[in-house]
């Protein structure tokens, strides 16, 4: 009964469920009918080729400036005709990258594990306890969805200040420790849970948290992952609150700190666009390894984008 | 069990809007001291000033650019790819790819393309020749162009993401359909307007909401490509900008800023429902 319901735990907003999206093109709907021919297939191999080109050629132009030496990335921006790794090591220890990339990683980390915990708790409480006021806290809930980010920050600033947090790994992550979202989605699961599951449950001596470990939680452990990803990459790229919160240095995330690179050497594009490369390449490297996982997200999640 | 997260959104997401709305109405003397509650006048006359009305202008126009231009490229990506060939694969991770650019990174890539001395397409010789006005005055310095720069910038980096989300609408349309319909003589055109474009109505909905939603949040591409400008026009100012940006009029002006954000948050809260009221509607959601 509880693995039936996995396969329907589709999410609060997403049109469709994206369980069966395959962008590996693997031949699951390969069907003649699918597959151009001849002329036809050779035209849309060079379509396909020349959009490629399109959408890569700011990426293409980035890396080049990033592996020439100073003076040679001006010369011939579109071709490598100059190779060095200085300006990648230069960008590295002038841009302070690896503290930015550390200062990011630990609290796109503690925002993820908070949240996780949070949204576990407050949907299973939403879900199968009965407690008075149930329905209005529901309701405040919801309302934080309507609620943008970039409306709360001036307040939020003040609040964060006043807490002593500016500059501080706390003043970056204690705001987005809880998510409305992930409540919702998780909270969507455990509905499915027959009530007489839980009451057979509570006979046998088992407590909610005992419930929630052993049958709740194995339930909602796709939706959990997709959550994971998801709200590792919105904290991640944060990018207006740290600019906003950290005015020392040493306490920028990647973002920030790579805001902070390109204002100071504008008339370094090389050095700026080596930072670029350093900064994205960890997530380049998260999305290929949970590629299953940004799509579920993704089809969820943006509402919140 | 609630606690945690009901502690988190009240202190951080439900007070700040409330205290927003407080202190958005306050009016202060210039150093910030001696406020006093004077209704919501404030409010009318932040929305009704020059500044505010070209900022709400400036966001409705990249909206217009980046939206349908955003949704149809996404469509457009998502179609040519749903073939079977051999290494389709390939191309879907390259049409995805920007989905794992932030906005500072994407930013500072289309910052080296498009500045005018030190950036790339400006020294491209053949490039100059055809388009002097990369160089001189260049296109993010220019307030002619400014605002489509930063825009080209925003549907560049959302690209990936309208991607994917169409490339899942496609996968959920059983072939039956086409097949029915090829046998019944239609061709690739005709099956297009009347089996892939109504049947991803929902999805191709939700993906308008985001877009329109991060039209009105724009603000690292614009702090990062035109810091507003340019000046004395604020071209690429937008409202998100406005409220929070450095070069903005009411920048350090916590008052003004909380009047600002409320503002936008109406503005969002009318936009969402508009949408889903007029479009929901005509929108197909299957069986």
């Amino acid at each position: 009964m509880a693995n039936d319901a996995v396969a329907d735990d589709g999410a609060v907003n997403a049109p469709e469920t994206a369980e069966g999206v395959d962008l590996g093109g693997r031949a699951q709907r390969a069907k003649p009918f699918d597959t151009p021919k001849g002329a036809r297939r050779i035209g849309r191999y060079v379509l396909l080729a020349g959009v490629s080109f399109v959408v890569l050629f700011p990426i293409y132009t980035t890396l080049i400036a990033a592996l020439k030496p100073g003076d040679k990335v001006l010369e011939n921006p579109l071709i490598p005709d100059a190779f060095t790794l200085d300006v990648l090591a230069d960008a590295w220890t002038e841009g302070r990258l690896g503290r930015y990339l550390f200062n990011s990683l630990v609290v796109a980390v503690l925002i993820t594990s908070f949240q996780l915990v949070t949204s576990v708790l407050a949907a299973y409480a939403f879900a199968i306890l009965e407690f008075p006021g149930k329905n209005i806290l529901f309701l405040a809930f919801i309302a934080t969805l309507l609620v943008p980010l970039e409306a709360t920050l001036v307040v939020n600033f003040d609040t964060v200040d006043s807490l002593g947090w500016v500059n501080s790994y706390a003043g970056l992550a204690v705001p987005f420790l809880a998510t409305a979202f992930g409540t919702f989605l998780l909270r969507q699961v455990f509905m499915t849970l027959p009530s007489d599951l839980r009451d057979a449950a509570a006979i046998d001596g088992v407590g909610h948290l005992g419930f929630l470990r052993y049958v709740a939680l194995p339930l909602v452990r796709p939706t959990l992952g997709a959550l994971a990803l998801f709200s590792f990459l919105a904290s991640w790229n944060q990018y207006l609150w740290p600019n906003l919160v950290i005015n020392e240095a040493d306490m920028n995330t990647v973002q920030s700190g790579l805001r902070l690179l390109s204002k100071s050497n504008l008339s370094e594009p090389n050095l700026v666009m080596a930072g670029t490369v350093i900064a994205a390449i960890p997530i380049a490297i998260v999305l290929l390894v949970f590629q299953r996982q940004l799509v579920r997200g993704l089809t969820a999640g943006a509402v919140k984008g | 069990m609630l606690a945690p997260s009901a502690i988190i959104l009240g202190v951080f997401v439900l007070y700040p809007l409330g205290r927003a709305v407080w202190l958005g109405q306050q009016r202060c003397n210039n150093f910030g001291g001696n406020c006093q509650s004077q209704g919501f006048s404030q409010y009318v006359d932040v929305f009704q000033s020059t500044e505010f009305q070209n900022a709400l202008v400036v966001t409705f126009k990249f909206a217009v650019i980046t939206v349908p231009l955003g949704l149809v490229l996404g469509v457009g990506l998502a179609v040519l790819a749903d073939k079977y060939l051999r290494g389709i694969g390939a191309f879907r991770a390259i049409f995805s790819s920007t989905v794992a650019t932030s906005v500072a990174v994407a930013s500072l890539m289309w910052l080296f393309l498009l500045q005018p001395s030190v950036g790339a397409l400006a020294n491209v010789g053949w490039f100059n020749a055809i388009f002097p006005s990369v160089k001189d005055p260049g296109w993010l310095q220019d307030p002619g162009t400014a605002l489509t720069a930063v825009a080209m910038s925003s549907v560049w980096a959302s690209l990936g993401f309208t991607f994917i989300l169409v490339t899942a609408g496609l996968q959920g349309i059983p072939m039956d359909y086409y097949e029915a319909a090829a046998i019944d003589g239609a061709g690739g055109i005709r099956r297009f307007w009347s089996i892939t474009l109504p049947m991803l109505g929902p999805t191709l909905l939700f993906v308008l909401i985001v877009l329109t939603t991060r039209a009105f949040q724009t603000y690292g591409e614009v702090d990062l490509l035109t810091d507003g400008g340019p000046q004395p026009q604020a071209s690429t100012t937008t409202i998100t900008y406005f409220v929070y940006g450095q070069n903005s009029p009411i920048s350090g002006d916590t008052g003004l800023q909380a009047t600002g954000a409320v503002l936008l948050f109406l503005i969002l809260l009318l936009l969402s429902l508009l949408q889903l009221r007029g479009l929901g509607r005509r929108v197909h959601y299957g069986e």
